[in-house]
C-alpha cells in the first residue's frame, strides 16, 4: 500500500498496531482540513511485525503528551520541503492536561466549571496515571 | 510564599515534627499563644456538615486570639447558586486570612488552594483526604507512645473506604520499624494499591486478619473505625460483621497495658461505652489533640 510522501508535515511512526485510531481521535485529526493518512497494520521494517502510521500533510503542532500517553515509544518525524528535519522518540509525559477526563463521579472535576483535567504519572513501570484532584487511576 | 495543606504528605517529616513541637508548647504554655492570631480571620467553609471538625477549627482559631467567619452549609452559601469552588475561594480570600474547607467532592480543597490567594487547609474532601485528622492521630500517638517508630499498629473496621486509615498508613509508613495489623471483614480489606504502593513498596511488614481478638495481644496502637452499613450489599452481612468489631472491656483483657485505643469519631457501636473509662481509651484525647494540631497548623500557614 502506497501513500504519497509529504512535503511539509508530520509522520507519526512506530505506533503499536491498533492504537492509531485512538491517537487519531485524541489529536482531533478528524477535524483537520488537510490530507491525513492513517495506515493500519503496516509492516515494520525494523521488527517485521505490524505497526500503525499517521501522516499529516500540514505543518501543525502535535500534542506530544497524547502520543506519550497512548503509545510511549512512537516516533515523530518532522518533514520540511520533503526532507526529514527532526526525528523525536516520544516518552510518557509526567503530566497530562486535558487529554483524558477523570471518570470518578465524586471528583471535583465532575462539577467544577472551566477546570483542567490533569493527571500525573505515578508509576512509570506500570504506566499508571492518577487524577491530581482525587487520585483516581486513569 | 503561600502554603496550603491538602494531603498529610504535603508536610515533610521535619515539618510534622515542628508542628508537634508547637502543639506541645501550646499545651504547656497556652497563655503565650492566646493573642498570636489577633487581627487574623479564619474562614471555615463547610459544604457538608461536620460539626466536630468545624468546631475544632473554630476553637483553635479563637484560642489563638483570632476570629472566625463561618459558612456552615452549602444551602446558605453562593454554592447553591452555582458558584464554582474556585470563585468561592477567590471571594473568601478577600475577607479572610486562611481557609479551612470541607467539601463532598474529592479534590475540592486542591481547587480552592489553586484559586485562593490565602492558605487553604483541607478539612475533608469527600472520601479522599482529611489531613488534620491525621495530625490529631499523630500527636496522640506521639503523646501516648512517645515515638512514631517500633510500633505495631492495628487498624480495625472499614479499611477499604476509610480515608483516615489510608492517611495514617501513609504518614506512619515514613517512620522505621513499624508494623501494621489490618483487621477487617473480607469485604472491607485495605485496597490493594495501598498495600502495594505504600506497604510493599517500602518493605513494611503487615498482616491481614479478620479477628480483632487474635490481633489484640500484640498491638501498641489500635485504631478503630466505623463499619458503615451503606457499604454492604446485604443487611445480613452487615449485621454479622459489625458485631465482630465492637471493642469492649472484655476484648481489652488480652491487650497490652499501654495499648493506645484510637477512633476518629463519631463512633456508633464499635467501641462500647465501658471502654471509655479505661486508661487505654485515647479517642477523646485525640479530639483535644486535633485542636492543638490545628492551632499549630494555622500558625505555620500564617507564618506567625
Amino acid at each position: 500500500m502506497n501513500i504519497d510522501a509529504i512535503q511539509n508535515g508530520i509522520v507519526i511512526d512506530h505506533i503499536t498496531a491498533g492504537r492509531g485510531m485512538r491517537i487519531y481521535e485524541l489529536l482531533g485529526l478528524d477535524a483537520l482540513d488537510v490530507s491525513v493518512a492513517l495506515i493500519k497494520n503496516a509492516v515494520s521494517h525494523q521488527t517485521g511485525g505490524k505497526k500503525d502510521i499517521i501522516k499529516i500533510d500540514s505543518d501543525m503542532s502535535v500534542n506530544f503528551d497524547v502520543l506519550g500517553f497512548v503509545d510511549p515509544g512512537v516516533t515523530v518525524n518532522i518533514i520540511r520541503d520533503g526532507q526529514l528535519v527532526e526525528k523525536r522518540r516520544i516518552d510518557m509525559p509526567e503530566r497530562l492536561t486535558n487529554v483524558i477526563r477523570c471518570k470518578n463521579p465524586r471528583c471535583i472535576t465532575s462539577t467544577e466549571r472551566a477546570i483542567d483535567h490533569v493527571f500525573k504519572l505515578t508509576d512509570r513501570k506500570n504506566k499508571v496515571y492518577r487524577c491530581v484532584y482525587c487520585e483516581t487511576k486513569a | 510564599m503561600k502554603r496550603s495543606v491538602i494531603d498529610i504528605l504535603d508536610l515533610t517529616p521535619a515539618e510534622l515534627e515542628a508542628l508537634i513541637a508547637t502543639a506541645l508548647d501550646i499545651i504547656d504554655h497556652p497563655d503565650q499563644y492566646a493573642r498570636r492570631c489577633a487581627g487574623k480571620k479564619l474562614a471555615t467553609l463547610f459544604f457538608e456538615p461536620s460539626t466536630r471538625t468545624r468546631l475544632s477549627f473554630e476553637a483553635a482559631m479563637y484560642e489563638l486570639g483570632g476570629s472566625v467567619l463561618s459558612v456552615t452549609d452549602a444551602a446558605s452559601s453562593s454554592a447553591s447558586k452555582g458558584e464554582s469552588v474556585s470563585d468561592t475561594a477567590k471571594v473568601v480570600s478577600c475577607y479572610a486570612d486562611i481557609i479551612a474547607m470541607r467539601h463532598p467532592k474529592e479534590g475540592a480543597a486542591l481547587v480552592a488552594a489553586q484559586a485562593a490567594s490565602i492558605p487553604v487547609i483541607n478539612a475533608g474532601d469527600g472520601g479522599h483526604c482529611h489531613p488534620t485528622q491525621t495530625l490529631a492521630d499523630l500527636l496522640t500517638i506521639r503523646r501516648e507512645k512517645g515515638a512514631f517508630s517500633g510500633l505495631t499498629i492495628g487498624l480495625c473496621g472499614d479499611l477499604k473506604f476509610g480515608r483516615t486509615v489510608h492517611s495514617l498508613i501513609n504518614a506512619m509508613a515514613r517512620y522505621p520499624d513499624n508494623r501494621f495489623v489490618l483487621i477487617s471483614p473480607e469485604e472491607l480489606k485495605l485496597p490493594s494499591y495501598v498495600k502495594k504502593d505504600v506497604l510493599a513498596e517500602r518493605g513494611i511488614p503487615y498482616v491481614q486478619t479478620t479477628s480483632l481478638e487474635e490481633a489484640m495481644p500484640e498491638l501498641d496502637v489500635l485504631y478503630m473505625t466505623r463499619v458503615q452499613r451503606e457499604r454492604f450489599f446485604n443487611e445480613e452481612d452487615y449485621l454479622r460483621l459489625k458485631d465482630s468489631y465492637i471493642l469492649d472491656a472484655a476484648k481489652l483483657r488480652t491487650a497490652k497495658s499501654d495499648l493506645c485505643v484510637m477512633h476518629p469519631l463519631p463512633r456508633v457501636n464499635e467501641i462500647a461505652v465501658d471502654v471509655d473509662d479505661d486508661p487505654r481509651a485515647c479517642y477523646f484525647k485525640q479530639v483535644l489533640n486535633g485542636k492543638y494540631m490545628r492551632m499549630a497548623l494555622i500558625l505555620k500557614l500564617l507564618e506567625l
